[in-house]
């Protein structure tokens, strides 16, 4: 693994794994590297980092670096990496909170059009209190100037009558809202689980 | 048999045909589906992958409703379910979390209900007996896998009902109602999910391994139980690739000969004629 050679030694910080294992609850120590993870990743061939490799670089410190890369956004939290961990860390949960503290520190994303499509997805869950398909994805177009994209695939669904015109609605619409207010104004960071290696023991 | 019924907005757009489906069938099993009054988006990915206060809070809004229904809720969309049962998983298990996400919420839970997949519903509750003795005109002859996706197996400990790695359940209800299901290694592989959108390239990549393995093991069609994934397998495909994909409820419509099945299967992207 070449990762520990790009990044000067004032770009680590040591810091960093405490603040993932807290957050993410998963117990990074108890990793030995045996790239199960990396092995049966739905996205490895697409991503600039293995999934065992982005618990190399928290142990290392490489903040920048891992917040920066694309294999944080392109991660699907399929959970196979979780799934066939023999000592029970979820990588998934980890890229959550990787990417959670990118958008916190307004680390630009290296595939700028994921955080903008869960933007604007949110954006229509908070307006409506469910998801309006054909808008939500008309806003992540104009905002991600991918207007051309896709456009056989949204005619060919909105024939199929699958684009309905009008939203669906909900009379909690405003509880919705309060969920989301809540949420911003609330601040608790850690999944509230015990960060022991208490999966591993269960697993046996 | 009642259940509360949660159907995901996918259901009211892109899976219509699984709620028209799953609806008709429901009914022509006596299972009463009452919907969950409004009803709110669990966040699907893109709350869990940014915020996972919104990612437990929005979810664990329809079970407090579901609660004061005092039905388990069924949820067909796997992405619904997957959030719904892993918020369950979070408040049941853990009393910290359970404060935070009343505290969000404004309400108290009781942890009565148990969240189910549909799929679930209908093999361990409803029962495969009940299921083939229900059956009509059996799928004879018809070659299909049984494909899973990630979201109803994984994570393990919250949502798994059954082996994450090699499912059986939807095999055995195929195996129900005639038709022939197929053993292939991509069960429970993933289509690529949201990145259907901001990177279809990937996609396209996720779901061609999905395709070109059902049609090596020499399938008819593709059975699941997820709205993203039949999406994703049906428009992010080669042109030549002809292989209809199904929700299981449809064929379970199907081979209970049921009377609205032209209305699903129009609303297919892929002609389903086999």
């Amino acid at each position: 693994m070449n990762i520990i050679t790009k990044g000067q030694s004032d770009q680590l910080d040591f810091h960093f794994i405490k603040e993932v294992k807290e957050r993410s609850c998963q117990p990074l120590d108890l990793c030995y590297h045996c790239q199960k993870c990396s092995a049966g990743c739905q996205v490895a061939s697409y991503t600039d980092f293995r999934p065992n490799q982005i618990v190399r670089m928290i142990q290392f410190g490489l903040k920048g670096e891992l917040l920066k890369s694309s294999a944080i956004w392109l991660c699907v939290n399929c959970e196979t990496c979780g799934a066939r961990c023999p000592n029970g860390i979820s990588i998934s949960a980890v890229t959550d909170t990787l990417r959670e503290i990118a958008i916190e520190e307004n680390v630009p994303a290296a595939v700028k059009n994921i955080p903008i499509f869960h933007h604007s997805f949110l954006n229509s869950v908070k307006s409506n209190g469910r998801v309006h398909e054909p808008v939500m994805l008309v806003r992540y177009k104009i905002k991600s100037g991918k207007l051309l994209e896709d456009i056989k695939m949204g005619m060919d669904l909105f024939a199929k009558g699958k684009m309905p015109l009008f939203p669906s609605r909900t009379k909690n619409k405003d509880l919705v809202k309060q969920i989301f207010d809540r949420a911003e104004k609330t601040d608790f960071k850690a999944c509230g689980q015990n960060n022991s290696a208490s999966s591993a023991v269960e697993r046996g | 048999m009642k259940f509360a019924y949660y159907p995901g907005c996918s259901l009211e757009s892109t899976g219509q045909e699984f709620d028209y489906s799953i609806r008709s069938v429901c009914s022509a099993l006596d299972i009463e589906l009452t919907e969950l009054p409004d009803w709110v988006c669990c966040g699907s990915t893109s709350a869990h992958a940014t915020s996972h206060k919104l990612a437990l809070a929005l979810p664990a809004q329809n079970l407090v409703i579901a609660e004061e229904m005092g039905l388990n809720p069924v949820v067909p969309c796997s992405a619904c379910y997957n959030r719904l049962k892993t918020a369950e998983h979070a408040v049941k298990s853990n009393d910290q979390l359970k404060q935070q996400v009343e505290g969000l919420l404004g309400c108290q839970f009781s942890g009565k209900v148990t969240t189910k997949s549909a799929l679930e519903a209908f093999v361990k509750d409803v029962g495969l007996d009940t299921i083939s003795k229900r059956v009509e005109k059996k799928l004879s002859g018809l070659k299909v896998v049984c494909y899973y996706g990630c979201l109803t197996s994984r994570p393990v400990e919250a949502v798994a009902f059954e082996d994450p790695e090699n499912p059986q359940s939807m095999d055995k209800l195929m195996k129900a109602l005639g038709a022939e299901p197929l053993t292939w290694s991509y069960k429970t592989d993933c289509c690529g999910a949201s990145l259907s959108i901001t990177r279809s390239d990937v996609v396209y990549g996720m779901t061609g391994r999905i395709l070109d393995a059902a049609v090596e093991a020499g399938a008819q069609a593709i059975v699941t139980t997820c709205p993203l994934c039949q999406t994703n397998l049906e428009t992010r495909r080669k042109d030549h690739m002809n292989i209809p994909v199904f929700y299981f409820t449809e064929l379970m419509g199907m081979a209970f000969n049921l009377p609205d099945v032209n209305k699903w299967l129009k609303k297919h992207i892929i002609d389903p004629s086999l």
